[in-house]
């Protein structure tokens, strides 16, 4: 393990050891699930996050991606509720596939900074889903159980903790990206990309190609999550699904260690973040911390976790003669 | 590109999307016309809350009846100000009638004055400003809101034998209906009859689905034995059913501790149907929200064609709905909570 994972482990040790001396409550089984069903979309889109933070990039539309995929494989599902749900997880991929290829070839082809491009489709996607649904939300009633048992049920028991199917699937992406970076061509040549754009370019590395790719594949992720969503929560609300959600995951990809200059980062630093972001989360409420507090409370923690990151790693630049 | 155009452009574009954000995705259908039509417009709390698309239904058939211009408009989410540049747009446009539920018992203020000034009339739907009511010429209320908090904490007193800790899980802090209904509630529960329910906690969900259920988990969490819970808002009961029905907590399911937790609140119908089926939710409240607008439509012609003036206790009528009496407060209530069950839910469709 690297340093920086070693560092967002120690944070994650701390908030949990805190909160539990605190409140007992929170380290029994309900508060556990709750983390569990909590991380997983989180580590979906963050896996896509961390390649397009690598590459110097960054992509703000998730949320929107997220919810116009939650949409589109709800509606689906809603008018052909018979049809198993592969066909469900095929609509969301396509759709976030979709929406991410658009996002990737404005910026990769369009040459559009990406945070412009995202911010853009961040507000036009989300047009898209009033559009789409009419302003009508996708009620529980609609979607098949069969989806909703994939957050309540899962493969292990512990007690009264369940490991639900959400948080297998979150993990076997997860191994998915690992092996992606570390052992493909691709993957190495990613990171070698957001290093040092220009030694990629001399070195006959397609920095077109690969930079399409990694907005595409994060659309594709946030499809995914997007069902993952509609699992989790029951129902699609056409202005609430996936909202504010690009906020949380650039910041557990960052607490992860995903450093935003580009060039480093780790699938286990951003597994360790999203956790670290989820304890939080529920801590704030099981702590019974005052509703008025709460977005104050959680902003700040990430803040100081940013700023803890980043003197570190100032600091550690200096001993090594850097800059 | 120089690296301060750049700049400006991305600071543009922030703009572009927080106006975006503000003015919500409008589902707006209004057509000008030359005719003398009554020009009628309906700003709901957000846009997709399947409650307020009901309300709407209520507006667009009184509106067919008197052949007024009816649209839509409103913010994507339900924060304070969110409304504030949608009312604005439409003074601009020139609508005779203004009826809003409003997010906020105070940040509209001013620009409802503003309205007000220019001959527009404007009515509160749904959400009212209170304490501030003097800024608006009369609202229509949903149900006596003086009986909602009795109504919910008798109803969960019916389902757990008026007795066990209990919690409320609200929308926003600021919800000025919530607020009124909680503070009702905890009135009611001095009630010798409920002497042996106990309220435990409070907690916020935002009208999130996501921030909802971490707070009714956190409920779950923080009280093992907990009786029940009523949660007034549809967003935040949804939710909670959700949450309810996967830990199995509910009387008979397989996690419930002792007699389970009852889940209640006030939501539409469809929202819970599965959850009635599962047992997850036993029953719940409502009143029809297409009654408040279909009020709202003929109540803003009266008003704005001066055939009617608000005065406490002046009757108001309508075809469909009969003699309502106008408040001290200037308030019409639109009609009384029904109870929602296994023996009537299949019945509704909203």
């Amino acid at each position: 393990m690297k340093h920086r994972e070693i560092r967002t482990l120690a944070l994650l040790l701390i908030v949990i050891v805190g909160a539990a001396l605190r409140a007992p409550r929170f380290i029994e089984a309900t508060s556990i699930n709750s983390i569990l069903l909590w991380a997983p979309l989180l580590i979906v889109v963050g896996m896509g996050q961390m390649l397009v933070i690598v590459t110097r990039g960054i992509d703000v539309s998730v949320g929107s991606m997220v919810g116009l995929s939650a949409m589109a494989s709800g509606m689906f599902l809603r008018s052909h509720p018979n049809t198993p749900l592969v066909w469900g997880v095929a609509v969301a991929l396509l759709v976030g596939a979709a929406l991410g290829a658009i996002n990737a070839s404005v910026i990769a082809y369009g040459r559009v900074p990406a945070i412009i491009a995202t911010l853009g489709s961040l507000s036009a996607y989300r047009g898209l889903i009033f559009i789409l649904s009419h302003g009508v939300q996708v009620d529980s009633n609609d979607l098949p159980d069969s989806l909703s048992r994939w957050s309540s049920e899962g493969p292990i028991h512990l007690g009264g903790v369940t490991v639900p199917w959400l948080l297998v699937a979150a993990l076997g992406i997860a191994a998915l990206a690992a092996w992606f970076v570390r052992r493909t061509r691709t993957g190495r040549d990613i990171f070698s990309l957001g290093s040092h754009p220009e030694a990629a370019r001399l070195r006959g590395i397609p920095v077109t190609r690969i930079t399409f790719l990694v907005y595409a594949i994060t659309g594709a992720l946030c499809g995914l999550a997007g069902l993952m969503y509609a699992s989790r929560f029951g129902f699609v609300n056409p202005g609430t699904a996936g909202q504010g959600l690009e906020l949380i995951v650039i910041a557990a990809v960052v607490i992860g260690g995903v450093n935003v200059t580009g060039g480093s980062g780790s699938v286990v630093g951003v597994l360790l973040g999203c956790f670290l972001l989820g304890v939080i989360n529920v801590a704030l409420s099981v702590l019974g911390i005052d509703a008025t507090w709460q977005q104050l409370v959680y902003g700040s923690v990430i803040l100081i976790a940013v700023i803890l990151d980043t003197l570190a790693r100032r600091s550690a630049m200096r001993t090594s003669g850097a800059i | 590109m120089t690296r301060s155009t750049l700049l400006l452009t991305a600071l543009g574009l922030v703009f572009v999307a927080g106006c975006n954000r503000d003015a919500g995705s409008a589902a707006s259908t209004d057509t000008p016309s030359a005719s003398k039509k009554l020009k009628i417009v309906y700003i709901p709390k957000n846009t997709g809350n399947p409650y307020f698309t009901e309300v709407n239904k209520g507006f667009e058939e009184a509106a067919k009846e008197i052949g007024a211009d009816f649209s839509t408009t409103g913010p994507a989410a339900a924060d304070a100000t969110s409304q504030v540049p949608i009312i604005k747009e439409q003074i601009q446009r020139g609508v005779d009638v203004i009826a809003i539920s409003a997010n906020s018992p105070d940040a509209l203020d001013p620009v409802l004055d503003e309205a007000r000034s220019k001959g527009i009339t404007v009515i509160t739907v749904d959400a009212d400003l209170v304490g501030n009511e003097s800024h608006r010429d009369a609202a229509v209320l949903p149900a006596d809101f003086n009986t909602v908090g009795t109504s919910q904490v008798e109803l969960l007193g019916e389902l757990t034998g008026y007795e066990g800790d209990f919690a409320i899980l609200s929308a926003t802090t600021d919800a000025p209906n919530q607020n009124a209904w909680i503070a009702k509630m905890k009135e009611t529960l001095k009630d010798p009859k409920f002497s042996k329910m106990k309220l435990v906690d409070t907690v916020y969900g935002d009208d999130e689905p996501q921030k909802s259920t971490t707070e009714c988990e956190g409920l779950l969490a923080k009280h093992p034995g907990l009786r029940g819970i009523i949660s007034p808002t549809s967003v935040g009961l949804a939710a909670s059913a959700q949450v309810v029905d996967r830990a199995g907590v509910f009387p008979g399911g397989p996690h419930a501790t002792g007699k389970g937790l009852e889940l209640t609140g006030l939501s539409t119908p469809n929202q819970l149907k599965k959850f009635v089926g599962t047992g997850a939710v036993t029953a719940f409240q409502l009143w029809a929200p297409s009654n408040e607008g279909y009020l709202a439509v003929y109540l803003g012609q009266a008003i704005h064609l001066k055939k009617v003036i608000p005065a406490a206790g002046a009757d108001f009528e309508t075809k469909k709905l009969g003699k309502v009496k106008f408040s001290s407060k200037l308030e019409l209530i639109a009609g009384p909570l029904v109870k929602f069950d296994k023996s009537n839910i299949e019945k509704s469709n909203f």
